[in-house]
């Protein structure tokens, strides 16, 4: 009798661990399918354009320009590498500031109730569709500056609302591993509220703090929702903050769904390789910091 | 009713009267009452949960910094109220060394020590170098160190860090130095050389000690006072006390009858 369950038993648990083991591969396997083809796809641009296709900055494919005009017949995507460039720029000089500041108030001042209430609002806020996000901030900046709607400056703003809640919630987090022993040691040595935590609480979470941030840009940087607030011109850069500029996420969907010609598709998967790639870099930057624990992540 | 020693006004620094302390609705202090006396040690004694380190607490209002705790009661340092100052003035002139050393995990021993000169605006180059110097002598930990002296404080051993806690309260000059069970995390070595610096120390600063230790108290304190169920019962020199105690619980206690 004991055999029987026992035999029953390994049965179950061996069929548990096989099916768990195959959701695990399977997931891993779309992940691996999705590089890989996106790779594959892109392979043509990469080969076509070498470096140049980081580096031109007017794709214009031979089939397309007219007799005579020196041309290529894959193009660059440096324009719109210029285009997440900039926006991340704007967004991040928005967001990280505002969201470490916000993240210090809700860890050292809001172990109180509006400190809970505010915390719970900020998870709100990170749960609006970012499709939405653009659509506020398309109506607040048609109301403030009906000529910029669509520039780098209502891009950057929408990003930077995806962002802080991020930036929010990690900074709140990792300044709450600091040790209560630390705080005490700087109020029992008769130092200012704001210079103990800018000068001691702050610098013991950094390495966390800089994790965050670049979370935060990662998650913002493949965002493609509030980019529709941008005009799509992939072939124009950087021109100013109150024109418009196209970041990789649209050129991906802009030459890859809509357009005919095969170098640009060609090109879009290569958008997207360079932009997984990025993502993978930011990760992978953001990980390397959490395990070395710069002097302080809270020890 | 509780024995208390008094002294001349001249010899006190630190007057409580008449403190009470609350965590919510939690009375842990309950009126107490005793002078603490210029340049000499004093020791709080008594069993766990007694309200000892409540009250160190209340002596340079870091209790504040524990949610829902509050004080009743006047504190007087040179006859006024900390109560009615700034509560950063308070803890600038009223030091704490805490039970576990809490160095600031970012900084070299350099920063540590001068941290407190340093964050509350002293900007002078010599002004800190002296004051570091002095201060990790005063905490016989400066021929430990000299070597290595912008190396980070969390690397120092347990004793070290502790010793180093006590210069970095030592630097800002405190007339009043609180510690708040200061060899409860070290070991018996470690534990020896900070008792001696208190005694070493004891004629420069009014120090006030928490312990749970009795020989401890003993050994360093000049002054003790014993709590109980968050009471002061007894208080009055170390010998006489531990001698002939005046009061029956006292007696209980040091005689290892309960706590």
């Amino acid at each position: 009798m004991p055999g029987t369950v026992s035999i029953r038993r390994r049965v179950t648990d061996w069929t548990t661990y096989v099916l768990c083991l195959a959701c695990v591969v399977f997931a891993i396997g779309i992940l691996v399918i999705i590089v890989s083809s996106s790779v594959q796809h892109a392979l043509p641009a990469f080969q076509g354009s070498g470096v140049g296709l980081f580096t031109r900055a007017e794709p214009l494919p031979c089939s397309y320009a007219p007799g005579g005009i020196p041309c290529n017949d894959f193009g660059g995507i440096e324009p719109v590498l210029e285009g997440t460039f900039y926006l991340m720029v704007l967004a991040s000089a928005i967001a990280i500031p505002i969201g470490v500041l916000a993240g210090v108030f809700l860890s050292e001042y809001g172990r109180n109730p509006l400190g809970r209430t505010l915390s719970f609002l900020v998870d709100v806020l990170a749960g609006v569709p970012s499709i939405v996000v653009g659509l506020f901030i398309f109506s607040v900046v048609l109301w403030w500056q009906p000529t910029i709607v669509y520039s780098v400056i209502s891009g950057g703003l929408a990003l930077a609302v995806i962002m802080l809640p991020v930036v929010v919630r990690t900074t709140e987090e990792s300044l709450k591993l600091v040790p209560q022993s630390t705080r005490e040691a700087a109020l029992a040595l008769g130092i200012p509220r704001y210079r103990s935590i800018l000068q001691i609480i702050l610098p013991n979470g950094a390495g966390a703090l800089v994790t965050g941030a670049l979370l935060a840009v990662a998650r913002a940087g493949g965002e493609s929702a509030p980019l529709l607030l941008l005009e799509l011109q992939p072939r124009i850069g950087f021109t100013g903050w109150t024109h418009s500029i196209v970041p990789i996420p649209l050129l991906v969907y802009l030459w890859g769904f809509t357009e005919p010609n095969a170098n640009w598709q060609a090109d879009a998967w290569a958008a997207a390789v360079t932009l997984i790639g990025i993502m993978l870099a930011l990760s992978l930057c953001a990980r390397f910091l959490l395990k070395r624990r710069l002097p302080g992540s809270g020890m | 009713m509780a024995t208390i020693h008094t002294f001349p006004d001249s010899d006190v620094k630190l007057t409580v009267d008449h403190v009470s302390a609350y965590y919510g609705k939690t009375k842990a202090i309950k009126d107490v009452s005793f002078q603490v006396p210029t340049n000499a040690a004093t020791a709080i004694i008594g069993p766990s949960g007694c309200g000892k380190s409540t009250l160190i607490r209340c002596l340079n209002r870091m209790h504040e910094v524990t949610p829902d705790a509050r004080a009743e009661g006047k504190v007087l340092l040179d006859g006024v109220n900390i109560y009615t100052r700034d509560p950063s003035e308070v803890r600038y002139r009223i030091g704490m060394v805490f039970q576990k050393p809490n160095p600031f995990p970012t900084m070299s021993i350099y920063k540590n020590v001068c941290a407190g000169l340093r964050l509350n605006g002293v900007r002078n180059r010599g002004v800190l170098d002296e004051a570091v110097i002095r201060a990790l002598k005063q905490a016989a930990l400066w021929d430990e160190v000299k070597e290595q002296i912008h190396r980070p404080g969390a690397h120092l051993s347990g004793g070290q860090q502790q010793r180093l806690c006590i210069a970095r309260a030592l630097a800002v000059q405190p007339e009043v130095l609180l510690m708040d069970e200061p060899c409860s995390a070290l070991d018996p070595i470690a534990t020896a050389k900070i008792e001696q610096l208190i005694r070493d120390l004891k004629g420069q600063y009014t120090i006030v000690i928490v312990t749970h230790n009795m020989q401890q108290a003993a050994r360093v304190a000049d002054y003790t006072a014993f709590m109980y169920l968050g009471e002061l019962v007894e208080f009055g020199p170390t010998a006489a006390m531990f001698e002939t105690p005046k009061e029956t619980l006292t007696e209980q206690y040091l005689t290892g009858r309960f706590g």
